[in-house]
């Protein structure tokens, strides 16, 4: 079999979806967080879903698998609901049927409803009213389970990350400054740490909040900023909803985009002490150098899961003398519409190979001779042992994310990994009970 | 404000669901060389390929979503759907489709048997469709995908030969089975009683295996998934079908039954029925989704099961209190009909103790033993778990059983998906040994 509708040379690719559209394959990698990892960040809280039992049962066990069943809950759908048309009444007992078998209340609720609740017009503005009047001690968090609408509105990812911070409150704090919508803590050694630290600033975030009291706190940031896109959305409205100002700071593979990032981070913060730029650069090309010596013309892949700019990645390291081979994507973020541009004029041959097209399931997933692959998308479809196992981006961020990059590159390159038993498990960095 | 009060069976405070419907078309054809379609807009093929499937990593199989988008599924276009399958089927040249139902084009009334009926006329290859919804379990979507397997692909009558002391295993998935060395373990039990399985619906067969099912001279229904199947090939090739599940040391027993129907069927010889041969065609692909809970003709047809099919029954104490809440029975058996009652007549005539049978699926019609119950929701569950001293059941029903019993491990892959995969593989490796 060809990869003719798979795979394409940069060259002949189209922006920003270089494939058509067809039948739709999951490979068995699952490391990406999904809206019940990320839901979970919120602490005292509690999700409860109202959907059919298809649909419940990938989430219940992602609870599960994460060792979290005791914040999870749900009510199942029925046909005969769908019949009668009613879904409010369903889903007002359910749970409150949930709630009163609790011996301890939650602070909160995260209550996702369903593509279903959509399609027979649910009034859910009936629902939280009701709720709330049942519960008032109860804060009811409007979350959406609702993948029908993902291709022409929002994501529920997207969405969740919007509501997910609407218990966030207090007063303004000069000296805080508060990252929203991303699922890890950015690297103590990261640019954005120490710029902080360097002008006497605490950084908030959701991942090191142990209680609802500091889950709260965050709002008392002066500064909202994001570094993950899918967080953009819910970040800005919270700034605009608290009054703060708002900074989105994408993680980025590039030195002058860093460099501009850094800059307006600064003004934002009064014009403060930042980084000494060429020296991050001068470090930066140190450990990328360094990397090329270990690796040489190993053939290197990456995918999209590693992080949001997968061609930014690539640029960086085609730039640097690294034999990029192919990138796993299935479409490409406006984001990196420049990077895009730029390969297909520098690197025409690069390998743009989709995840999802069906005829993946059955393309050869062996390689001869050692292939780093650079992230787990990448491992599985080449079968590599050699991969940096990390998603989303982690917490990489500024120069100091280009040089840990390359140094979980050399790590990947001289260690193997166990890549079925890595790749498997859900949501990369939650506990994992398999 | 006020509102109606339900009966809150849908709420669940700890423990999971069983796998649904879906997944369980899906597992139950993963192996046969055909394409799946699930019509769903997206989580479908990732709860099955991380939950409901351990075959996934390494062994590929044609399973896919169609991606369903909200504008789609509102103007009512199948076109996309059907343009998208063709070009799927085009290059990788599936031995057969099957369409597969999430709960939007439930919802929308989508025409799945007429779409599976223009898809083969075009493509010349079989094309059918399983009426799921996602709301049923995986026993009623598995079940009416073999029997539709059954009904298609098993040749005709006149192509049989039966062979004595055979059987075909009907119901064999890894959902209730796990990996394939449970499979071959329940193979070579029976091997040992002098029965030989020509082939095992649908794990670890070929289908050219499969093919020749006509050929057995019994099926032995091992978990109610089977059922469907053993009534469709009964009424095409007249061959009678035992329940019972030949694990726990209850294989002498089910290869008993097994030898005293293949008895039967010679004396009474084994023409089918030709009058009642058609009564499952078109019952499985009706698309009539009221099948099991209302209950149409043919439908019922499919899932029955007479008491004298039931290989456990006969090893089961009778007279017993029917008040299974109370703590009468001994030991508390949770789970899928056939297995668990094949495990509680095995207990009972060992050691002589009461075992009662919990099911928490939907089809248990002539599967449960007096004493026995369906259970409905967490709630009723609590309830009838509230005085048991001894509980056997997959470990995500810890939460909900009382901290006085004592609770036994048994992981079940249709409740707990893979968490307890490796624990599944050392007991099948204890058994083996």
């Amino acid at each position: 079999m060809d990869w003719k509708g798979a795979a394409v040379a940069v060259k002949d690719g189209t922006f920003p979806v270089p494939f058509v559209h067809g039948l739709e394959f999951n490979s068995p990698v699952h490391g990406n967080w999904n809206i019940v990892h990320t839901g979970m960040l919120v602490p005292e809280a509690r999700q409860i879903y109202v959907c059919a039992d298809n649909c419940m049962r990938g989430v219940v066990l992602t609870a599960a698998e994460m060792n979290a069943a005791d914040r999870f809950s749900f009510v199942i759908l029925n046909e005969g609901d769908l019949l009668e048309g009613n879904l409010e009444d369903v889903t007002i007992e359910g749970v409150t049927d949930v709630l009163n078998r609790l011996t301890e209340k939650p602070k909160a609720v995260l209550l996702f409803t369903v593509c279903l609740h959509h399609f027979v017009g649910s009034d859910l503005d009936r629902i939280y009213e009701e709720l709330e009047v049942r519960f008032p001690d109860v804060l009811f968090i409007r979350c959406f389970m609702d993948p029908i609408m993902q291709k022409t509105g929002p994501t529920p990812d997207q969405k969740l990350r919007l509501a997910m911070y609407n218990g966030i409150k207090g007063e303004k704090e000069k000296n805080v400054v508060t990252l929203l919508g991303s699922d890890f803590s950015l690297d103590e050694s990261s640019d954005i740490r120490r710029i902080l630290q360097k002008n006497g600033r605490e950084l908030r975030e959701i991942t090191s909040c142990d209680s609802w009291k500091a889950y709260e706190s965050l709002g008392s940031g002066s500064l909202f900023m994001t570094v993950y896109p899918p967080g953009k959305m819910g970040a800005g409205y919270q700034a605009e909803r608290l009054g703060r100002e708002f900074l989105y700071l994408p993680g980025s593979f590039d030195y002058e985009e860093i460099h501009r990032q850094e800059e307006k981070l600064l003004k934002v913060l009064g014009g403060g002490a930042g980084l000494d730029i060429q020296e991050e650069i001068r470090k930066c090309e140190e450990a990328l150098e360094n990397a090329r010596d270990v690796i040489g013309d190993t053939p290197v892949v990456l995918d999209h899961l590693f992080h949001p700019r997968p061609l930014g990645l690539a640029k960086l390291l085609l730039t640097h003398g690294f034999y990029v081979e192919s990138v796993y994507l299935d479409s490409i973020s406006l984001e990196e519409k420049e990077d895009f541009f730029w390969l297909q004029k520098n690197a025409p041959d690069l390998m743009l190979i989709a995840t999802v097209q069906a005829k993946m399931r059955v393309m050869p997933r062996k390689r001869r001779g050692k292939v780093l692959a650079v992230g787990q998308k990448a491992a599985w479809f080449t079968g590599s042992p050699h991969f940096v196992n990390l998603v989303q981006g982690g917490g990489l961020w500024g120069f100091d994310g280009i040089r840990r990059t390359a140094g979980l590159m050399v790590e990947a390159f001289l260690h193997e990994k166990d890549t079925e038993s890595l790749v498997v498990r859900k949501g990369w960095g939650c506990e994992s009970c398999i | 404000m006020g509102v109606r009060k339900l009966h809150m069976r849908q709420a669940y405070r700890i423990i999971p669901v069983y796998t649904a419907d879906v997944s369980g078309v899906c597992s139950a054809l993963y192996e046969l060389g055909g394409m799946t379609v699930i019509h769903d807009p997206s989580g479908c093929n990732s709860t099955y390929n991380t939950h409901d499937e351990i075959r996934w990593y390494d062994e590929d199989s044609l399973i896919f979503i169609s991606g369903l988008t909200d504008i789609d599924a509102i103007m009512g276009n199948d076109e996309g759907f059907l343009q998208d399958i063709r070009n799927a089927a085009e290059e990788l040249k599936p031995g057969f489709i099957s369409l597969v139902s999430s709960p939007i084009p439930y919802m929308n009334g989508t025409d799945f048997a007429g779409l599976a009926e223009e898809l083969e006329a075009e493509l010349g290859i079989p094309v059918f469709s399983v009426p799921t919804s996602g709301m049923h379990d995986y026993v009623y979507g598995a079940g009416l995908a073999l029997a539709e397997i059954a009904e298609r692909f098993t040749g005709d009558i006149g192509e049989r030969n039966v062979q004595p002391h055979t059987v075909n295993l009907l119901g064999v998935t890894p959902l209730d089975f796990g990996p394939q060395p449970g499979v071959d373990l329940m193979k070579k039990n029976l091997e040992a009683q002098g029965v030989k399985v020509l082939s095992t619906w649908a794990m670890g067969s070929s289908t050219e295996e499969m093919r020749g099912a006509g050929d057995a001279e019994v099926n032995l229904v091992v978990s109610s998934v089977g059922i469907p199947a053993a009534n469709v090939l009964q009424k095409k090739f007249g061959t009678p079908f035992v329940v019972g599940t030949p694990l726990w040391g209850y294989e002498s027993v089910c290869a008993g039954t097994v030898r005293e129907m293949a008895e039967a069927r010679k004396q009474a010889g084994d023409r089918p029925d030709e009058e009642k041969r058609t009564f499952c065609q078109g019952a499985v692909s009706s698309g009539d989704e009221r099948m099991i809970s209302e209950g149409s003709g043919t439908a019922q047809e499919l899932w029955k099961v007479d008491p004298a099919q039931v290989a456990y029954f006969r090893d089961r104490v009778t007279g017993r209190d029917p008040d299974t809440r109370s703590a009468h029975q001994e030991i508390t058996l949770i789970g899928e009909p056939v297995t668990m009652g094949s495990l509680a007549a095995s207990i009972e005539k060992k050691y002589g103790r009461k075992v009662r049978v919990l099911c928490p699926l939907e089809i248990t019609e002539g599967l449960l033993a007096e004493g026995d119950c369906k259970v409905t929701g967490e709630q009723e569950l609590e309830e009838r778990l509230s005085c048991a001293e001894i509980i056997v059941a997959d470990p995500l029903y810890r939460p909900v059983c009382p901290g006085t019993a004592c609770f036994y491990e048994l992981p079940h892959i249709a409740f707990s998906g893979r968490i307890y995969l490796r624990d599944i593989e050392k007991l099948q490796k204890r058994r083996e040994l």
